[in-house]
């Protein structure tokens, strides 16, 4: 008999193709490479409904607003099914909020940047999301099931998001000059953390290696970094505006953009929590948490309460 | 120390897409009763016109086979291929069949 708590069969179902469901065998580092990475997925889903959240009641018109609300309840709706798919793995909602609160757990870099003003949700749907579209189509194939049925979910939604910020950039861009300016700052702005978004280059990122031999993640940051550049070049080209990188060129021989180089001492300056919004946006999570903490309590009183006159009734 | 679990009850949320097919898995919400998991539901997994009925389950009252039983739940179908319509033979010509 073969035994199937092993780790080489486990990598043998990896190799293989098969999915890993929550009952399975898996080793340690597996499922604490998943939890680690799924719970900094819902985190930034739930946290980056923060720099949008304050323009709803800015919003241009009545449509942008509602459009707005719609794009920010989506965020919200993917932390969720983040979170269920990773609690799959043993870890409870209340020990992940606690380790986002604690600092233990991250979220994504990009959303401690503040959105200054309208041109800034045009830049956000259309850069921020578009490349967090490129890689979660990516981890659409990965290995663990739960993972990846939520990020199929997730890029149904996704591309209402980036299509709706892309609007807006294109509408200022054919508005006034101060509008067209406002776009380009926006995208002057936004650019490069973006493209941080897809963390370190390859030969310095600590994680891939285990996350690739594991089919967590499919393809690997450059890569996916330049998918995004390749596709977004032609996009800001056609509305008129000037990608923020001089160095951008097409490059025949590979059939990619030549890009500059990225400021990655910012880059961890910001993850370190120096960046310009790190502790306003994790304390209004910790506010919102232990101010929500009496509905909470209301629902489970109000559960208990009907579950008695139940058993009365019965 | 443990981690007080402040996050209300688990629920499994199935969801017909339309009418003639059968509920499927959607995912998971918390709540903490019937009525808040249904709209939860509701919520989460139906924004964009993907039912038309739904079911909810508290997760607790799903059980699952085991994985390490694969062998004995599944295996035999493996050797009972008579139970395939491509197992019979079929005389030369047959039509409709």
């Amino acid at each position: 008999m073969h035994n199937e708590h092993t780790d080489s069969h486990f990598q043998k179902r990896i190799d293989d193709g098969e999915h890993i469901e929550p009952k399975d065998y898996m080793p340690d580092g597996y499922r604490k490479h998943l939890i680690r990475q799924m719970s900094q997925h819902a985190h930034s889903e739930v946290i980056g409904m923060q720099p949008e959240g304050n323009w709803i009641t800015r919003a241009p018109s009545l449509r942008a607003k509602q459009i707005l609300l719609a794009k920010i309840q989506d965020e919200g709706g993917h932390g969720l099914y983040l979170y269920s798919a990773a609690e799959t793995l043993g870890i409870s909602r209340a020990e992940m909020i606690e380790q986002l609160h604690t600092g233990k757990a991250k979220y994504s870099n990009i959303f401690n940047y503040p959105a200054l003003n309208w041109a800034d949700i045009g830049a956000i749907g259309w850069l921020v999301d578009g490349a967090a579209i490129v890689n979660q189509v990516s981890l659409q194939r990965t290995s663990f099931g739960p993972y990846s049925r939520a990020m199929v979910r997730i890029c149904k939604e996704e591309s209402f998001h980036q299509r709706q910020g892309y609007e807006i950039m294109a509408r200022m861009m054919k508005g006034t000059k101060d509008q067209q300016a406002m776009a380009q700052d926006a995208m002057n702005r936004w650019w490069w953390p973006a493209l941080m978004m897809f963390g370190p280059h390859d030969i310095d990122s600590p994680h891939s290696g285990d996350a690739v031999k594991w089919k967590i993640k499919r393809e690997s940051n450059d890569t996916l970094r330049q998918k995004f550049i390749d596709k977004t070049v032609q996009q800001a080209e056609l509305i008129g505006l000037v990608m923020p990188d001089k160095d951008i060129k097409w490059n025949e021989s590979k059939g990619h953009y030549d890009h500059g180089k990225i400021d990655w001492d910012e880059f961890h300056r910001v993850i370190k929590g120096n960046g310009p919004c790190n502790k306003q946006r994790l304390d209004h999570h910790i506010n919102y948490f232990n101010e929500g903490a009496w509905v909470r309590d209301a629902a489970e009183a109000y559960k208990i309460k009907h579950l008695k006159e139940e058993l009365v009734i019965a | 120390m443990k981690t007080e679990d402040n996050q209300l009850d688990l629920w499994e949320v199935f969801i017909q897409s339309k009418s003639g097919l059968p509920h499927i898995h959607s995912g998971s919400v918390h709540a903490s009763d019937v009525k808040m998991a249904m709209q939860n539901a509701r919520d989460i997994y139906t924004r964009r016109g993907e039912g038309t009925s739904i079911w909810v389950v508290p997760s607790k009252a799903i059980k699952a086979s085991n994985p390490d039983d694969n062998d004995m739940l599944f295996d035999p179908s493996n050797d009972k291929i008579y139970r395939h319509p491509t197992f019979y033979i079929m005389p030369e010509g047959a039509k409709n069949i």
